[in-house]
């Protein structure tokens, strides 16, 4: 009955969410929203770079968003603070992808599907791509993971106890340029913040530790994808930010719990 | 006897400022030794030197081969959307059994807290269990920077209590830092002042025999706090002519 473009953009979708979940957990932890939202804004100056210069656009992509984040973090110190700094870069670096785009005219046309995402012309190249991605995350994430909840807590800490907290930045700073160059065709530069954050954040009421509430993130993520995928193909609506939309009820669904138990 | 940790000549910069120079410390086994000092004066920065958290701008720090510090933060944000166990906190970096885990915490004098979140703990309960986890590595030396920071004096005065039986068992070195120039332990081996440089050094003993300062001891804190007051009207003889720019205690 599921068209295989429809089973690809599934695929595609369940591959982003588990990866963007739990590094959304240390994005939200550590106050980084808005460091993931100006690293993946710049993945359209990449996409511009990529298409001028004939490479493919995920390469371009994952180099500039690497580029930007480690700027944001040479700037920021520990990726938190630095709000202005943050918030000039986050959007200079779209005007600045938005104008370099508008140089080829061949793409201005596909603009907006680097935007919003373009679920449903997933390939299997595409596949494969965004699930070696996704899984470089995952073993990134779960090789470092007490050593980045340790350097997450207090770098000084981290660093009498023998972690070295600037090498867990570095760890983080490569999982969000992985997953903003995987996730770009699927959800866009615009919303790639919001599959960070919003199962991240619709998870903490169900979680008493940090392992649970990134297994949680990622259900989330998943059923929001799948979901969002669905909603979108009854509605005949755009793919992305139906999937956003849908993680964004889940998030009003867990806070309401949360209330109502008090 | 091996000294735990040396500094040679050290020089600290924050920023491009310089903000502590030529400190010579050494630290050995089992001592005691509090840091006093104004805001500004360079305690964290020395702090931060010595757990190998900021390079030296000039000179060196020595850490015996294997040292294992127990360091002690002035305070910790845990930012409330992550949650965590006091026994999941215990158990990072590394995996400690649960049987460590209640031990530590009864070190620390707080041994029913394993289940609760951190971000749910009274300011002395999150201290204490700051403590737990230096505790843990079975540390050579334990490091707090201004650790009573938040707490109210009778808060401070246990702390320091729990800090001198903690001392006592295990036999570690204990360094601390206060930003209060009042308040430092009874049981120090040394006090160092500082202020930009140590500006000056002593037991509290000797400081302590001095009738003006005996007068200020004991103020129904049983004796874990003493109140140790100096001048800075002293003279470094005739190679020193820094002025100090903070007022001894009132």
């Amino acid at each position: 009955m599921l068209d295989d473009f429809l089973v690809r953009a599934a695929l595609a979708g369940l591959g982003v969410a588990i990866a963007a979940a739990p590094l959304g957990c240390f994005v939200v932890w550590r106050r980084m929203a808005y460091f993931g939202d100006a690293t993946s804004h710049a993945a359209i100056l990449g996409v511009a770079l990529a298409l001028a210069l004939d490479l493919p656009v995920f390469g371009g992509v994952l180099v500039i968003a690497l580029v930007m984040a480690l700027l944001l973090t040479a700037l920021t110190g520990r990726g938190m603070g630095g709000d202005a700094a943050l918030g000039v870069l986050a959007h200079t670096a779209l005007a600045l992808g938005l104008v370099a785009v508008s140089f080829l005219p061949s793409v201005r046309v596909d603009l907006l599907s680097y935007l919003v995402g373009d679920i449903l012309a997933v390939s299997g190249t595409d596949l494969v791509v965004i699930w070696t991605g996704a899984l470089a995350v995952l073993m990134l994430l779960s090789w470092r993971w007490s050593a980045l909840l340790s350097a997450t807590l207090s770098p000084d800490m981290a660093r009498a106890a023998g972690v070295d907290p600037q090498r867990e930045q570095f760890i983080l700073t490569l999982a969000l340029a992985i997953t903003v160059a995987v996730a770009i065709k699927v959800v866009g530069a615009l919303l790639i913040a919001a599959l960070l954050i919003i199962p991240a954040a619709a998870a903490r009421p169900l979680s008493r530790g940090p392992e649970t509430m990134a297994a949680a993130a990622m259900a989330i993520g998943a059923a929001a994808a799948l979901g969002g995928l669905l909603v979108s193909f009854a509605l005949d609506t755009p793919t992305g930010p139906t999937i956003v939309s849908v993680a964004a009820a889940i998030f009003a669904l867990t806070r309401s719990l949360q209330a109502a138990r008090g | 006897m091996t000294t735990l940790i040396d500094t040679r000549d050290l020089t600290l910069a924050y920023h491009g400022r310089t903000v502590l120079r030529d400190v010579n410390l050494s630290l050995a086994p089992g001592e005691i030794v509090t840091i006093v000092g104004p805001n500004g004066s360079g305690k964290s920065s020395l702090i931060r030197a010595l757990i190998g958290a900021l390079p030296p701008a000039q000179g060196h720090v020595t850490r015996k081969r294997g040292l294992k510090i127990g360091y002690v933060p002035q305070s910790l944000a845990i930012d409330p959307t992550l949650p965590l166990t006091v026994a999941r906190f215990l158990n990072l970096p590394r995996r400690i059994g649960a049987g460590r885990v209640a031990e530590a915490l009864r070190q620390a004098g707080v041994p029913d807290l394993a289940q609760h979140q951190m971000t749910a703990l009274s300011g002395g309960q999150f201290q204490r269990v700051l403590l737990a986890r230096a505790l843990l590595s079975e540390p050579d030396i334990l490091i707090l920077d201004e650790a009573t920071q938040g707490l109210d004096q009778p808060g401070a005065a246990q702390f320091y209590r729990q800090i001198e039986a903690v001392r006592r068992q295990k036999g570690c070195a204990v360094l601390m830092v206060s930003h209060d120039l009042h308040v430092v332990m009874a049981a120090s081996d040394r006090v160092l002042c500082l202020n930009g440089h140590i500006c000056c050094e002593g037991t509290p003993e000797i400081v302590a025999s001095a009738p003006e300062y005996r007068a200020l001891f004991g103020t129904g804190t049983q004796g874990a706090l003493a109140l140790y007051r100096h001048e800075h009207t002293h003279s470094h003889g005739p190679d020193c002519d820094h002025d100090h720019g903070h007022e001894a205690a009132e």
